[in-house]
């Protein structure tokens, strides 16, 4: 791999790469059972750099930024790379999100560049807000012909001949704005330097190196800081192969395993579980005799790779599984959200380790892995090389708030001083998160400070964020709030929201008010919808500035209330 | 070709019958999440059996923000 320690910035790395492995192939698409693209590094280049001269032309300067909207495709990581060559930001946009909040984010973060697919530009466009889009230049990919793209341009015709300028940025320039957060009311953009990326990858690619011949299966979005280290930057400055699949339907995803022979991929723990559901589900087929010959030899290979993972022996013993993921699989990585350790050890008994790491978008990507020397599915792992936690104010137990001090914390929160102050105090990132250190220096988690849940999906959601849907309810005021963060627990896993009511003075909570709030909570994707709800026969604290304040009011719920008060929605 | 009402009552069937769920608890406008009690994987597992069903391909894009059996009898109709 190329030696990051000595370069400056993400697009002088990758700008290397491609010249050095310019033969290996960098990216393969497919769609579902069809191969669409495969691109050598040097076709990548050939691709990029008309892009870049075109944007170079189109006056997007150094520091400008340059929003992605996009699945994951090889048209992202060529924008991505254009973008980093003129010397731009880029700002990853999560494709999942509404219109509206893309709109909002794209105002939020001044994108003068948006790159986006046509099927999210149309629902874009009809938006009631897009006649106040502020973005310049707007590239879509994959339009048909002729069709209005709204002032836009087509991707595929957006590129000049000559060569562009290569634009050197410095370690402390920023790289990336990667919102973890803050659609619906104060959006929080991580600010990232490209010291903050090199480092990471210096970091992850120390204790996981990739190398020409890798093929890394790229499911998680690419907007999300685990796929877009791991899936982009990683493996390109190693000359690993990153294979698209534009789709999550589970039958391709474990046939594109096989297909490419996938060496890596990056998992959230929702996929996971459905993968050890199918299997078990075959297991479960298998007659009885040759289930107790499985059973034995997963508790021989169980035995035999206790301190350690040994793919090759585990690839003899069980070679009917590994060949169902390909035959050269080396680890199934997860983060970014709670994975159950009964899953992660399923997997590690059939020879397939599960690399369990923890880290936040404030952080780069991960602050914590685990090494495999031995196996544990009961910690996030140990700090990566370069990373120093702390536990503040540990309890009895041990458990306090996780503390990080590294050169992959991000920079600041875009345009908001006071969020940043109060998240990173002397250089230590306050992550919200409660953990302790075990007697072998590794990390447990046992739940969150802060009022917020992790879906298995991996998607952070704040109550904030989702208030606006119960905008105008016909309730003397509500507030929505992780279950959890009104009555912690010292656990993580099936977390939950409880929209809180209180009720006009002889107000009932009858039939017409629950059908409201049930018909507000459906228009929120099914990831954010509130759980349950409690009615709170108090008014809400609230501020000079009339804010609710959310702390103390959840101490007096949890005083006054059990967890059991929330009626399920 | 079905009508609008027949894909309907085809996939509600369908939904049914895959995840094992009494026929007549299903409505065309309830949340399928929560009807079939699943999760969005799941919702995509339900796609395939009824793009096989139907005969029909429809990008998982197509799904983002569909809740209810009756949108997603119109995104299928729409391409019958």
């Amino acid at each position: 791999m190329l030696d990051l320690r000595k370069y400056s910035c993400l697009g002088a790395a990758l700008r290397d790469a491609l010249d050095r492995f310019s033969s290996e192939v960098c990216l393969i698409e497919a769609d579902r059972d069809r191969e669409k693209v495969r691109l050598t590094y040097s076709d990548f280049k050939e691709i990029a750099l008309p892009l870049a001269r075109a944007l170079e032309d189109a006056e997007f300067d150094p520091g400008d930024r340059a929003a992605i909207i996009m699945t994951n495709q090889s048209k992202w990581l060529i924008s991505a790379y254009a973008i980093f060559y003129c010397g731009g930001v880029l700002v990853p946009l999560d494709y999942k999100l509404t219109a509206a909040e893309h709109l909002q984010l794209l105002a939020h973060s001044k994108a003068k560049v948006l790159v986006v697919e046509y099927h999210l530009w149309r629902a874009i466009t009809q938006s009631p807000e897009f006649p106040r889009i502020a973005t310049k230049i707007v590239l879509v990919t994959e339009s048909p012909l002729g069709s209005d793209l709204a002032g836009g341009f087509r991707w595929e015709d957006f590129k000049r001949k000559g060569a562009p300028d290569f634009i050197e940025r410095q370690r402390e320039d920023v790289a990336c704005i990667v919102y973890s957060s803050g659609t619906g009311g104060r959006p929080k953009g991580c600010v990232l330097t490209h010291e903050n990326y090199l480092e990471q990858c210096i970091a992850l690619t120390t204790w996981y190196p990739f190398w020409p011949g890798v093929r890394y299966l790229s499911i998680l979005p690419t907007n999300h800081a685990i796929d877009f280290m791991v899936g982009f930057i990683g493996p390109f400055v190693c000359g690993a192969c990153v294979v698209h699949l534009r789709t999550l339907r589970p039958e391709f995803v474990r046939d594109a395993f096989v297909r490419y022979r996938i060496t890596y991929v990056s998992l959230v723990p929702m996929i996971v579980k459905n993968l050890e559901r199918g299997l078990r589900a075959k297991f479960d087929e298998l007659p009885k005799w040759k289930r107790a010959i499985l059973d034995s030899l997963i508790a021989t290979n169980k035995l035999l790779t206790s301190r350690r993972p040994n793919v090759k022996l585990s690839r003899m013993l069980l070679p009917g599984v590994h060949r169902a993921f390909g035959g050269e699989l080396l680890a199934l990585i997860t983060g970014g959200a709670f994975m159950e350790p009964s899953t992660m050890q399923f997997f590690y008994d059939l020879g397939v380790p599960v690399v369990n790491g923890y880290g936040l978008t404030e952080a780069g990507t991960a602050l914590t892995l685990n090494d495999l020397k031995p196996f544990r599915a009961d910690t996030v792992g140990k700090p990566l090389p370069g990373v120093e936690l702390r536990i503040l104010n540990p309890d009895a137990d041990g458990v306090g708030e996780v503390a990080a001090h590294s050169k992959t914390i991000m920079s600041h929160y875009l345009d908001d001083p006071e969020l940043t102050l109060e998240t990173i105090v002397d250089g230590w990132l306050l992550t919200g998160d409660l953990g302790r250190f075990d007697g072998r220096g590794h990390l447990q988690l046992f739940g969150r400070k802060k009022n917020m849940i992790v879906t298995e999906g991996g998607k952070n959601i704040y109550p904030e964020d989702i208030e606006t849907v119960f905008d105008g309810l016909p309730v003397k005021e509500y507030c929505v709030f992780a279950a959890n963060y009104i009555w912690p627990k010292k656990e993580l896993g099936a977390e939950t929201l409880t929209l809180v009511l209180r009720l006009e003075p002889n107000q009932q909570l009858d039939s017409k008010l629950l059908e409201d709030i049930s018909s507000r909570n459906r228009k929120l994707p099914d990831f954010k919808r509130v759980g349950g709800y409690l009615v709170w026969d108090k008014d809400f604290p609230r501020t000079a500035s009339m804010k609710i304040k959310r702390q103390v009011l959840a101490e007096e719920i949890s005083k006054a209330a059990e967890r059991t008060a929330i009626v399920g929605l | 070709m079905p009508t609008a009402d027949q894909t309907l009552d085809e996939i509600l069937n369908l939904a049914a019958s895959h995840f094992k769920v009494p026929r007549q608890k299903l409505s065309p406008d309830e949340d399928f999440f929560k009807a079939l009690g699943i999760d969005s994987l799941q919702t995509l597992d339900l796609l395939t059996k009824l793009e096989n069903h139907f005969h029909v391909e429809l990008p998982d894009y197509e799904l983002q923000g569909v809740t209810d059996f009756r949108t997603l009898a119109v995104k299928i109709q729409s391409r019958l």
